[in-house]
């Protein structure tokens, strides 16, 4: 309970304007598309050196908690995921926003998101000791049984059918070998100097999702005025609130799944949100209605995506291994003011421990309000004419990629992704499980390996992945998602023939 | 008009020839570091250039911009090839990696298209073990080696980086074989797999090993250097250990500059940055992040390339 002690520290002038001004700003930078998290965090590291390290930690953890949350403002009303954590919020929330029912999306993301961040934070407050364990739990071979487990939820993810998003998740895997390989230093598939560093995953994410959508609204032409307009439906607070706690499944899942997968180091953050949609959607007594804009589908994706933030600082804050890019841009936060994570942090400097969680907590709410107050304005970005709205939408996703690193090779990777998707979307390809596929592939390569490598001097492949309590549980999980499918597959197929023959 | 005009675009282009190391900088200058940002050589690259705005300084500040990837092959590709040689876009390096990764092929650069300009850093590199280990000196480890040939797992940063260079070091001098186990996610990644016990030891920057000591999760048997570290002044060095190990594998770091770039501007950066290091906020800052400092002048650099590019040619030969 020592954290309450340490709330004054938080409501001090100084430390208020900060929290304010970080979250505030961090809304506006997540919204920005090709500003991730870390970026975001990483912009805001000068200004702290004039700060004392309680008051500019304060900053970076407003900016982080908020730059996740305001990455699906972008993501629903503009089909561009700000970040990868953002990917399974476009699913349904850029369908909602397509109906309408903007406001509605982003009361609920905002919502979820405060519940799941703060369920997260107090995660690491009460049970930080027993979580570093766990973080610790997961090596090579366990990384590699989770990725492939990643990998068993793209069939199923948003797509036509089962073949055509394996399929397109294969060409993910593929995209994923170009470049470097970061262990061995092996050149691949590199046909371009702009390629050598691999596809970065922020400009893919753009190109995959907003280009075929620019492309489409170019394709129908000039329509006439007014007939596209969309009515933007107002949507108050209090329908959100009560909307949310009625789908305390989808709540449940996704706070839950995003708290247990962010404390994984190197995984966390990206998959947590497409995760926990998919196993909503497993759990849930309306999975048709999945991506065709169903509330479930938003709230499951954003309360993982923010509930994972207070745990991934577990491995930073406890063992001083930074776990995520995020985290390793706060672990320079903290040593440019001679502070070292670990024991050290927690017995010599508990202010700075405890004003910095306590601000994200404080954060959270603040970020739900702010983020309320904005939803129903922004909504109104539906009501942008088409042909606007394609323009605005290139140009953004040009700069985008272009501020991920400075880099015209972006743009370029972007535009080539971005066209090659249009097509595939023609039949039936979707772009989710396709960016999964990117995302796993150099998981899945890298630990399996390291953990060859270390099998080969010590006990062999076969033992060292196949036993262990831990790997052969993560094996039976991987088994019954692939059994699920395929049942799933196939009852499928059964009502479809009765039906037609029926017709 | 039109004959001021031309006389004016006359006098500037004469002005520009011989004014340049008068008037340089007159614009901010660009620092592209060729690794992510939060890593250690991003962070230390923000703090020694803080002050390059400073009068006495450059009288221009350093934007530093980050192209990670292939372990710095990316952003160095792109400074050799595509990097304008005026002087106002500087890189940081990374000895022994780029040397290395020049020797091992595949990139457009060598230690020939760079100009170094000064060095701020040395971080040596490390031998750490879990803190419940039952190795207490590098003498337990190269006697477990020697007993079981290729049965020590012993992770770092990737292949051909300063930790590489060291675990190659080792087993030259000690005429063993250890199994080296690069990860991939740099040194934090390697320190997570001591500490969880997936490797039985590691080889890791000594700043970072330093914290992790700090905080209780690892024991420090070793420094790859030829002194003792003010950091760590009661860890030995492998020398004292009895393992012929040099400096080779230190990761030193500092400020070049693309080849082509005008000798005036060279010569003018190479006065002001060492200066620029040695600046107490400076040092402040880099003591309290743990980071070890180590400026050279140009001259020095120039002749430490040329040894690493010597050492690691015969090391790296039978690879």
């Amino acid at each position: 309970m020592e954290f309450i002690y340490y709330f004054g520290e938080v409501f001090t002038p100084l430390s208020f304007m900060l929290l304010l001004g970080g979250t505030i700003g961090g809304l506006i930078l997540g919204a920005t598309p090709g500003l991730s998290p870390t970026m975001a965090v990483a912009l805001l590291i000068p200004f702290t050196f004039q700060l004392e390290a309680a008051q500019g930690l304060i900053l970076l953890g407003a900016a982080y908690t908020s730059t996740v949350a305001g990455g699906a403002v972008s993501a629903i009303l503009l089909k561009i995921p700000g970040a990868p954590a953002n990917i399974a919020t476009t699913l349904d929330g850029h369908t909602m926003a397509k109906q309408g029912q903007g406001a509605r999306a982003l009361q609920l993301s905002f919502l979820a998101s405060a519940v799941g961040g703060i369920f997260g934070v107090l995660l690491l407050i009460f049970l930080t000791p027993v979580l570093a364990k766990w973080a610790l739990a997961f090596g090579p071979s366990h990384l590699f049984w989770l990725a492939i487990l990643g990998v068993t939820v793209i069939g199923t993810l948003d797509s036509a059918s089962v073949v055509k998003g394996l399929l397109s998740g294969c060409i993910g895997l593929w995209l994923a070998t170009i470049g470097f390989d970061d262990i061995m230093g092996a050149q691949r598939f590199i046909f371009h100097p702009a390629l050598g560093g691999g596809i970065n995953i922020i400009a893919a994410l753009i190109g995959l999702f907003a280009i075929p959508q620019v492309l489409t609204m170019f394709a129908k032409g000039r329509q006439t005025d007014g007939a596209e307009v969309i009515e933007v439906q107002r949507h108050s607070i209090l329908a959100a609130f009560r909307e949310l706690f009625s789908r305390t499944r989808a709540l449940s899942i996704g706070t839950l799944t995003g708290s247990i997968i962010g404390l994984i180091p190197g995984v966390g953050g990206q998959i947590a949100g497409l995760v926990a949609y998919d196993q909503t959607k497993k759990f849930s007594s309306e999975k048709e209605k999945f991506g065709t804009g169903h509330s479930e589908g938003v709230i499951a994706a954003e309360s993982a995506n923010n509930a994972m933030v207070g745990p991934s600082l577990v491995p930073l804050l406890t063992l001083s291994i930074p776990g995520s890019p995020t985290a390793a841009v706060l672990l320079g936060g903290l040593l440019i003011h001679g502070i070292f994570p670990g024991s050290d942090l927690f017995d010599n400097h508990p202010d700075v421990a405890w004003t910095f969680i306590n601000s994200m907590l404080i954060g959270q709410v603040l970020m739900c309000i702010f983020g309320l107050y904005v939803a129903g304005l922004a909504a109104r970005v539906a009501q942008v004419p088409q042909s606007v709205m394609a323009a605005i939408v290139l140009a953004l996703s040009v700069f985008g990629a272009y501020s991920v690193q400075g880099s015209m090779g972006d743009v370029y990777v972007m535009a080539c992704l971005g066209i090659g998707m249009f097509f595939l979307e023609r039949f039936g390809f979707s772009a989710a499980p396709l960016v999964l596929g990117l995302i796993l592939g150099p998981i899945a390569e890298a630990n399996f390996i390291q953990g060859g490598m270390i099998a080969d001097a010590t006990v062999g492949k076969a033992s060292y992945f196949m036993t262990g309590g831990l790997n052969l549980f993560l094996i039976a999980v991987v088994l019954a998602s692939i059994a699920y499918s395929v049942w799933m597959e196939l009852r499928h197929r059964r009502y479809t023939t009765k039906e037609e023959a029926q017709a | 008009m039109k004959r001021m005009i031309a006389g004016a675009a006359l006098a500037l282009m004469s002005l520009t020839g011989a004014a340049v190391a008068e008037e340089y900088p007159e614009r901010p200058l660009m620092m592209m570091v060729s690794y992510g940002a939060g890593g250690a050589t991003d962070f230390q690259a923000r703090i020694v250039t803080m002050t390059a705005g400073n009068e006495d300084a450059l009288g221009m500040p350093i934007a530093i911009i980050n192209k990670p990837g292939a372990g710095g092959r990316v952003g160095w590709n792109w400074f050799a090839t595509q990097a304008d040689p005026d002087g106002y876009t500087l890189a940081a390096y990374n000895v022994p990696h780029f040397i290395a990764q020049s020797i091992k092929g595949g990139v457009e650069y060598s230690t020939d298209s760079f100009e170094p300009i000064a060095n701020w850093g040395a971080d040596p590199a490390v031998f750490v073990v879990g803190a419940d280990s039952e190795f207490n000196s590098m003498e337990d480890v190269v006697a477990f080696a020697k007993e079981n040939p290729g049965k020590l797992t012993v992770s770092g940063a990737g292949l051909f980086v300063g930790h590489h260079i060291a675990a190659l070091q080792i087993d030259k001098a000690a005429g063993t074989k250890m199994a080296y186990i690069p990860t991939k996610g740099g040194g934090a990644a390697a320190m997570k797999a001591v500490i969880a016990g997936e490797v039985m030891g590691g080889i890791n920057n000594l700043s970072d090993a330093f914290r992790a000591q700090e905080a209780g999760n690892v024991k420090i048997l070793g420094v790859a250097d030829l002194e003792r570290n003010a950091f760590l002044p009661d860890v030995p060095t492998m020398m004292e250990q009895g393992l012929d190990v040099d400096n080779s594998s230190v990761n030193f770091r500092g400020v070049m500059v693309p080849k082509g770039t005008p000798p005036e501007v060279i010569e003018k950066l190479a006065a002001t940055v060492p200066e620029m290091f040695a600046n107490s906020r400076v040092a402040k800052k880099m003591e309290a992040g743990g980071s070890p400092m180590h400026i050279m002048i140009r001259d020095e650099v120039i002749e430490m390339w040329a040894q690493r590019q010597q050492t690691l040619n015969e090391l790296l030969a039978g690879l």
